[in-house]
């Protein structure tokens, strides 16, 4: 089936709001090429259960396309005309099923050596989206917080070194309240900016309370979901036939009730949550993992105006040798390692805050937890220089807002 | 909407790998005072040498490239002091090695193996389609079946030693161990062979992955005869490693000292945890793969049947994803195929090699099988890449 074949009873199966999003714009939809069409349809099909700025983020590309006449949309998705797509690939069901297509594009992609192309004419086309319909300026400038090394009492790794270039390292932070200081910052950002999803908690242990306004994610309240969901992983595994392709794809297809979430409750967050599981890598088995993707996927999709993101301490790895001798010993935290592995992740952390848009007003703070180094970055804050004068770990969050 | 890193990201593939080259090579000139290939020698010089009867080759890949901000840029070299203080000084130290083929560890293995960018799913256990380093050694060189042999760490790897190409094929290839797979099968004998399938941990990129065996990998009987190693010293020794590839290391010395293969091919996987995103375990990998090399290197040096006429060569499989990369997760992945993730490295030590040279100019990882067929007077004649001047 070809793009230009669609018609409305092609979305049949779609959700509501997809389904009539899709039907409002078929025109657009049968004028795309097929190495483009599916990509869409693949952020439209779940547009039902999607953050508000992503559902802003596809508005915005389908009125890029409905804004160029006939020869300009052609010019514009003509690299994804140009791709060399299978047979096989053209078979596929891609309008009920565009993830599958997506993946075995892209695998057709890497054999054909057509990956680069492609991934050029993706950057090109985001670019120009964006240039022809600018995101509108946010309520307020945007705060990021990363608390890293809970449960590590000594350290001799150098903290912060790729964050320390690009603000101000401060040694002599004391903490006072510490991460209470920290959630009420949150929570007072979003009593002053109410706006659904803008404002997150993510903590890689058990979390501390906040309003029901803070969207939070947790790798303790998700136990149940992760149990659930290894169960399952592992009947698939354990099936006669094992395709690992296939295992991502089954994965992607769980649904948030069949690991015990109730999709009535928060369909957006539910769906949010079950894809750090599915689609992340590790995101199973280790809570710094979990947190670091939690917070890309969160900044990337949601677009925050406010993010708390807590790391906490991870399973430790053991060597073979502990393997060998017993290989049911209960398993045991790792502070030192995943204080080493949040250092990276709040690094990661800022540098995705700094793709959204506002980068250049956007404050963020990376604090080692319970200690006195914290880095801050931002316009009001010197980029590296070092502060060795007594901070209140309360004030200098203040002085992020 | 998302914004670009534009000032870093408008740069073409090649600008960007030059830059990576170019941190390399002044890095390594702070650090070691290495000097230009060009000044100490032009590339036909070595060309000209006849290949001697008796020489070894002694290949290491990483499977699980490690980036440069974790090794050669100044916040990584506390990871690779034995590559900058002990081997580098050695070696000629190619700056700018391409993968221009997929990156997934299998594949990208098959095709430096191959010297061809192999275009098979990754994740098929499958054998490569073109000759490989391995049926070409033997067949043009008429050597025995023990002259060569595979050490990879994982099941994917099982038909890694001969291609399917009519021409080659079955009987002509490299005898493969698979070091966990043995350490399981001989763990299951005394013992509830569940209690060890995490040993079986086969592809951090699928962390679930074990694909079925079908290349001619060595079974856990045939390891005595082999190895001369009985099952129980193997377990026992095994015992007192911390990771797959100490393991892997322990079985190239051991075929080394037994069999003194001509062409020994050694894959270490620890390093691509990374996939599992969790930054401190990557580094470990880095940092043992950096000790591993120069234990066989001394190994080499070490053993009669070996030293100053082998050549050892290292290089990573490929790289990793930038972390400024917006469609990648940093060191975790290798997905993007930007610049970084295509860029690596290679060093080069043995009796004919300069030592302490920076060759700046880019090279192919195909390029290898073909400097191999240079250095050991076999033609590889399906391979896609070229001899590599300074060190053919």
């Amino acid at each position: 089936m070809l793009p230009l074949e669609l018609t409305a009873q092609s979305f049949a199966t779609y959700p509501a709001e997809a389904r009539q999003l899709a039907t409002a714009h078929l025109d657009t939809l049968n004028r795309l090429p097929l190495g483009f069409a599916p990509l869409l349809l693949k952020e439209l099909i779940v547009f039902d259960f999607r953050f508000p700025m992503e559902r802003r983020d596809l508005q915005r590309q389908i009125r890029y396309l409905e804004s160029l006449d006939p020869e300009k949309l052609a010019a514009a998705v003509a690299p994804f005309a140009q791709l060399r797509l299978s047979r096989e690939l053209e078979q596929t069901d891609w309008v009920a099923k565009p993830a599958v297509f997506t993946e075995q594009l892209t695998a057709h992609l890497w054999t054909t050596h057509q990956i680069d192309a492609f991934r050029a004419a993706a950057v090109d086309y985001m670019d120009k989206a964006t240039v022809a319909f600018p995101d509108e300026p946010r309520p307020t400038h945007r705060i990021g917080i990363v608390a890293i090394g809970q449960g590590v009492k000594e350290n001799s790794y150098r903290l912060f070194r790729k964050l320390r270039p690009q603000g101000t390292y401060f040694t002599s932070v004391r903490p006072g309240e510490g991460v209470a200081v920290l959630t009420a910052l949150v929570a007072k950002r979003a009593a002053k900016h109410p706006e659904s999803y803008a404002h997150w908690y993510i903590d890689g242990g058990a979390p501390a309370a906040v309003p029901p306004a803070i969207a939070k994610v947790s790798w303790a309240g998700l136990t149940p979901a992760r149990a659930a969901l290894q169960g399952r992983m592992q009947k698939i595994y354990e099936a006669p036939v094992w395709d690992p392709e296939a295992f991502r794809t089954k994965l992607a297809q769980i649904q948030p009730e069949e690991i015990g979430m109730k999709d009535g409750d928060d369909s957006a967050m539910n769906r949010f949550q079950l894809s750090l599981l599915t689609e992340g890598s590790g995101t199973q088995i280790f809570a710094t993992t979990f947190v670091q993707w939690a917070a890309r996927e969160a900044l990337r999709r949601a677009q925050p105006l406010t993010m708390l993101t807590r790391f906490a301490p991870r399973q430790r790895e053991r060597p073979m040798n502990e393997l060998l001798a017993e290989a049911q010993k209960k398993s045991e935290f790792d502070p030192e390692g995943s204080l080493v592995d949040a250092d990276m992740g709040a690094w990661y952390t800022w540098l995705n805050q700094q793709r959204l848009h506002g980068a250049e007003q956007s404050n963020f703070l990376a604090w080692f937890e319970g200690h006195s180094e914290a880095v801050a970055v931002g316009p009001a804050f010197a980029r590296g220089k070092v502060s060795e004068e007594p901070v209140n770990l309360a004030d200098l969050a203040a002085s992020l807002l | 909407m998302v914004k670009r890193f534009s000032d870093l990201n408008r740069g073409t593939q090649r600008d960007v790998a030059q830059a990576i080259s170019g941190n390399r090579r002044e890095f390594l000139r702070l650090t070691t005072g290495a000097a230009a290939a060009a000044s100490l020698f032009g590339p036909a010089t070595l060309n000209a040498m006849v290949a001697p009867k008796g020489r070894k080759a002694v290949v290491v890949t990483f499977g699980g490239g490690a980036r440069d901000d974790e090794t050669f840029m100044p916040d990584g070299q506390e990871n690779i002091p034995h590559l900058l203080d002990e081997l580098i000084p050695q070696a000629t130290f190619f700056s700018q090695v391409v993968n221009k083929g997929i990156l997934g560890h299998y594949v990208a293995t098959a095709s430096i193996v191959t010297g061809a960018y192999e275009n098979f799913n990754n994740f098929a256990a499958v054998s490569p389609n073109n000759p490989t380093v391995f049926e070409y050694f033997r067949k043009d060189l008429k050597r025995p079946a023990t002259d060569s042999w595979v050490v990879a760490p994982s099941n994917g790897f099982a038909r890694i030693g001969e291609s399917a190409h009519k021409a080659f094929g079955p009987g002509l290839g490299a005898g493969v161990i698979l070091p966990k797979r043995l350490l399981t099968a001989a763990l299951s004998r005394t013992a509830d062979g569940s209690r060890y399938e995490h040993l079986l941990r086969d592809n951090y990129e699928t962390p679930l992955y074990a694909p079925s065996l079908a290349g001619r990998q060595i079974e856990l009987g045939q390891m005595a005869e082999v190895l001369k190693l009985s099952a129980d010293d193997f377990a026992s020794h095994a015992g007192g490693l911390a990771s797959p590839d100490e393991l892997s290391v322990y079985i190239a010395r051991h075929l080394m000292k037994q069999l003194a293969p001509s062409l020994l091919w050694v894959t270490l996987h620890d390093i691509d945890i990374a996939h599992s995103g969790t930054f401190s375990l990557y580094v470990d990998g880095i940092r043992r793969a950096d000790r591993l090399c120069a234990e066989l290197w001394r190994s080499i040096q070490a053993n009669p049947e070996y030293a100053n006429k082998t050549n050892m060569y290292i290089l990573p499989d490929f790289g990793r994803d930038s972390d400024i990369e917006p469609g990648g997760n940093g060191f975790q992945h290798h997905r993007t195929g930007d610049a970084m993730s295509r860029t690596t490295w290679m060093m080069v030590l043995g009796p004919d090699v300069k030592q302490n040279v920076i060759i700046d100019r880019p090279v192919e990882s195909i390029d290898l099988v073909p400097t191999l067929g240079s250095f050991f007077g076999f033609n590889p004649a399906l391979s896609a890449g070229k001899p590599i001047a300074e060190v053919a």
